[in-house]
């Protein structure tokens, strides 16, 4: 790239007497097969217009500059804002009604902005003219310029500005540099936005500050208020395959909202949204934000476990028929109860429940029921079915474990290793390198430049076909078909093999169960119980891997999960078992 | 608690490498809590996914190369490069040097590469090296060999010289099939066999065109054919050691005809063969060992030349000072003197004689040499007194010095070569 620029210096170099030179950083020439660098420098030819040397001199400094801050000025909430209305819109593509980008998450935007005293309120933290149409002068947010209808929907006691928080205006009257010119004269810390810098330190007691996985807790929150066929895991799923924009979200900023600087450590983000952190911000954001009951989750809802375990069983190709025994065990330890399911922040401990994870730990729970997961009987019935299966080849075929362990472990294996190839693959870096300073903004165009000139050398010698495949969404990650000529779908499997009559119902075969956690734990770690793989059984292993790489969770979070339910069904041994010594349990129907 | 004690040191010792133990005073270990050490090491922040990834990445590419799927490692690299933007910056100081190391290993390989791609790669890494003002070590490709670094590092910048070029692949290519196929290891046996022969297809193609070039190639040239004949390819064997012995671009280089040589012999080859092929070795190095191998087989022959020339050999390898003590030739010499004489070709005798009586006697029939060789080794100081009686007589003094020597053993023998001399010498004391 320097070449062009250096063709004018025709000397020849003093180590190795060639003609070739380009120019560093500096702007000194170098001499591009040995390296000698030279003292010479390329001299500014264009002096433009401008006589005077000394003007000259500080116009090209203030040149340079401007350059890179021409376009609007801007502030961070307005940057989470564009990002939460990017991930909006993608909701919108996969399905969800408009009234979630429109109305639910719109409202609670405005509340956020409200409650962090950014805007809506009487004296907002950025004062001199950015008021509220901080959000409507932007021309892209179209959508978002409805009149501040503040909650209008909600049927709680709306709050209006001049209500409480007026008279909490002392705390807005900080000093901020409010001035364009002299910050943007500091080059040492800098940012795109105008509050980057402050943003970055402010660490305000009571206020929740906005962070890039909030935006996702935002989501999360106007789905559920919307009670949309999504679930957390599903969504956190959808960001990592890419159908939702979170990682590189800054990058469809409009051309003129230039970020850099500080900039960078606020909206550029180097993980994954982890399932329990999303899930704790959730909560948080909605105590901060006081939001009412959410609306009842019934049994005709898709978040109720009913509904959710349904679905499960049919992703892991599980037979239909265990939906009988989800259905009891949900009620008998009454977690399909609407005062269960339902948010409510506002109660005095907030009790939220993971839809997604409880409904797999149920079909933990039945599978446990039904087959022990000892290590053995699950493979002693299994011998039954197959030799059942054998000899009836016309009737309905009894399932069988082992079969459908094989068929699952192999799927699974498969996906696996395409999810972690997928995974070490992946591109963090954003199309335009960051920067934080125009100082090191040379050296990281170069890098890029660098990087990318390798990258193409080794991309040469891929097949040219494109290994970027990228999925269509799905609700599903597998997808089994009755009729299968393999096979290898057990929907329609009975579960004839291990249950029995016993008077008018049906119960199981096997009369013992083990319980996943003996004891809770009671003191202020964050967890009730640990997971200590080797302690259990490979069946149940398999299992709670199986279903956590399925909701991309820790194996942990799940066993936790089935140890809450399991707690709720066999309320009266917990009891119990304060004083009673380590053995198995033994529980009948 | 004695139990679990126990089971904890069983514990220590297999996993030593990989985790610590945080150990209190009652002997309860607390893996946790390394863990948390090792956070307040950074700052009290988890890995970020970042580091994760790009740390999968690198294992992949390393598997990839271990399998030698080339196309594979060439796809993670790609996504790997991205690390040289790492926010850390320890990880990216370090990166150059992995991305030189493997990369290169994926450009030497790859059968789309060629030598432009190897030239602009070397230069990138070059320039990072420069732009980070770091020395960028230019390791070696494929890792593992120390000499010829410095080599290497010079035949690096040599871009332009097709021919520095290609010594430098071929130096850094094959001697990793040289470690392969001379070490003892069962390595050569125990890698998949298919890719073995996949890759030394692509090896023979590749040195196919390059040992065209004019050069000394021994090493390789020995371990190919070694892998040719492996593979049951003899022919391709005869035809890179003929090429390698007798094409004229080459530098005159004897190995290549001893290699040629043994090859001939392995596939037992007509005494015409070996013959003519010894005979350029004997122009180029008279003092071969091989030529007493050489010798035997010009004796065995029917043309007379050849046998005259087995007489010219013997001669032309006790020239030289370090055979004077082999006693395999001098014992062939004598034996065949004898035969020689008996054939009535006296003239074989004298001709070769004439350009060395002058020096011979004080070379290798001195009194000293005589007191010499009966001290170190009798035997060889008998055949030595043959020879140096036929040659010089009876009267001279090596011979005479021997005979009067009285040794059990070797009393016969003497005798013997007291009739010998008396009936075969040259030298008639009546002339």
């Amino acid at each position: 790239m320097d070449l062009e620029e250096a063709k004018e210096f025709k000397e020849r170099c003093t180590q190795c007497a060639a003609v070739s030179w380009g120019l560093t950083d500096e702007g000194k020439y170098y001499c591009t097969s040995c390296h000698n660098v030279t003292e010479r420098s390329k001299e500014v030819i264009n002096t433009g217009a401008i006589p005077n040397t000394k003007i000259q001199a500080i116009n090209r400094g203030l040149k340079r500059k401007r350059k890179l801050e021409k376009g609007w000025d801007w502030y961070v909430c307005e940057g989470f804002q564009q990002i939460l209305y990017q991930q909006a819109e993608a909701l919108k593509t996969l399905g969800v009604g408009p009234e979630l980008k429109d109305e639910v998450l719109h409202n609670f935007w405005k509340r956020y902005l409200q409650k962090s005293k950014q805007a809506y309120c009487k004296n907002p933290v950025y004062t001199r003219g950015r008021k509220a149409t901080v959000l409507e002068d932007n021309p892209s947010h179209s959508d978002w310029d409805s009149e501040p209808d503040l909650l209008s929907d909600f049927s709680c006691p709306s709050f209006v500005e001049s209500g409480p928080d007026s008279q909490l205006d002392s705390r807005t009257q900080k000093p901020f540099p409010i001035s364009k010119a002299s910050q943007s004269e500091t080059a040492s810390i800098c940012s795109g936005s105008l509050d980057g810098v402050k943003y970055s330190q402010q660490k305000e007691k009571g206020i929740v500050k906005m962070t890039v996985p909030r935006t996702l807790a935002f989501c999360y929150l106007s789905l559920l208020w919307q009670r949309e066929t999504i679930t957390l895991s599903d969504l956190l799923r959808f960001v990592e395959e890419g159908h939702i924009p979170y990682i590189n979200a800054f990058q469809h900023f409009p051309e003129e909202m230039k970020l850099y600087g500080r900039d960078k450590g606020i909206f550029a983000i180097e993980s994954w949204p982890a399932y329990e952190d999303i899930y704790k911000k959730m909560i948080e954001i909605a105590k901060f934000l006081d939001l009412p009951r959410f609306p009842d989750i019934t049994e005709d809802c898709y978040l109720h476990p009913d509904i959710l375990c349904m679905k499960y069983l049919m992703e892991v190709n599980l037979p239909d028929e265990m939906n009988d025994l989800t259905y009891q065990v949900v009620k008998m330890t009454g977690i399909g109860e609407v005062d269960f399911l339902t948010f409510d922040p506002i109660a005095k401990m907030a009790k939220t429940v993971k839809y997604d994870i409880q409904a797999v730990a149920v079909i933990v729970i039945v599978l446990k029921l039904l087959f022990l997961l000892d290590d053995n009987l699950e493979w002693t019935l299994s011998n039954i079915a197959e030799k059942y299966n054998e000899k009836n080849k016309e009737d309905k075929p009894w399932f069988d474990f082992r079969k459908w362990y094989q068929v699952m472990k192999k799927s699974v294996d498969e996906k696996k290793q395409k999810w972690e190839e997928a995974r070490a693959k992946y591109v963090w870096k954003s199309e335009k390198p960051l920067y934080h300073s125009s100082i090191d903004r040379a050296v990281v165009y170069k890098r890029r430049e660098m990087v990318v000139s390798l990258q193409k050398q080794f991309s040469a010698l891929t097949d040219s076909a494109p290994t970027v495949e990228k999925k269509s969404p799905s609700s599903f990650q597998f997808n089994w078909t009755e009729g299968d000529s393999a096979g290898t779908c057990f929907h329609g499997h009975s579960l004839q093999g291990i249950l029995k009559k016993k008077g008018q119902s049906l119960t199981t075969k096997n009369s013992l169960y083990w319980l996943s956690t003996q004891k809770f734990c009671r003191s202020y770690c964050k967890h009730v119980t640990t997971y200590e793989e080797s302690n259990f059984s490979l069946s149940y292993q398999f299992i709670i891997n199986l279903f956590s790489f399925l909701l991309r969770i820790k194996a942990s979070s799940l066993h936790e999960e089935v140890s809450l339910i399991e707690k709720r069904l066999f309320k009266r041994k917990y009891s119990k078992t304060q004083k009673k010594s380590r053995s198995r349990k033994r529980r009948k129907y | 608690m004695s139990d679990f004690s126990e089971e904890l040191i069983e514990s220590k010792t297999e996993d030593d490498q990989e985790e610590s133990y945080v150990f209190s005073g009652t002997g309860m270990s607390f893996p946790w809590l390394q863990n948390h050490i090792g956070t307040i090491a950074t700052g009290g922040k988890k890995e970020k996914d970042f580091a994760q990834t790009t740390s999968a990445c690198l294992s992949f590419i390393q598997e990839a190369l271990l399998k030698h799927q080339w196309q594979q490692a060439a796809e993670y690299m790609h996504s790997y490069l991205q690390i040289l933007e790492d926010s850390d910056s320890h990880k990216r100081q370090a990166a150059p040097e992995i991305i030189w190391k493997l990369g290169s290993e994926i450009l030497f390989y790859h059968p789309k590469s060629n030598m432009e791609t190897f030239n602009t790669f070397a230069d990138r890494m070059k320039n990072i090296g420069v732009m980070n003002y770091l020395k960028v070590r230019l390791g070696e490709p494929g890792g593992g060999f120390r000499e010829g670094t410095d080599c290497m590092e010079h035949w690096l910048w040599c871009k332009n010289n097709e021919y520095c070029y290609r010594k430098y692949l071929l130096f850094v290519y094959l001697w990793g099939i040289c470690c392969l196929w001379t070490d003892e290891d069962d390595y050569a046996y125990n890698a998949a066999s298919q890719s073995m022969l996949n890759h030394s297809c692509k090896t023979s193609v590749n040195l196919g065109a390059l040992i065209q070039t004019p050069g000394v190639w021994d090493p390789f040239v020995k371990s190919y054919v070694e892998m040719l004949e492996f593979y049951g390819d003899r022919d391709g064997a005869r035809e890179v050691l003929t090429n390698y012995a007798y094409d004229e671009k080459f530098p005159s280089n004897p190995n290549a005809h001893v290699y040629l040589y043994n090859f001939l012999k392995r596939e037992k080859a007509p005494r015409e063969k070996l013959i003519s092929v010894l005979k350029i070795l004997y122009q180029i190095v008279p003092s071969h060992k091989l030529m007493l191998e050489f010798h035997s087989l010009l004796r065995k022959s029917e043309k007379e030349d050849h046998r005259k020339l087995g007489l010219e050999v013997l001669f032309g390898v006790l020239d030289f000072a370090g055979c004077t003590k082999n006693i395999t030739a001098w014992k062939y010499l004598a034996k065949y003197l004898r035969q020689i004489l008996m054939g009535n070709h006296l003239a074989w005798v004298q001709e070769e004689w004439n350009s060395r009586k002058n020096w011979w006697p004080d070379f290798h029939f001195s009194s000293f040499w005589a007191k010499n060789d009966w001290k170190e080794d009798k035997t060889l100081a008998c055949e030595k007194a043959l020879v140096a009686g036929i040659l010089l007589g009876k009267g001279c003094r090596y011979f005479r010095f021997i005979s009067k020597q009285d040794d059990e053993v070797l009393r016969k023998k003497i005798k013997r070569i007291k009739k010998s001399v008396e009936n075969h010498s040259i030298v008639n004391p009546g002339l």
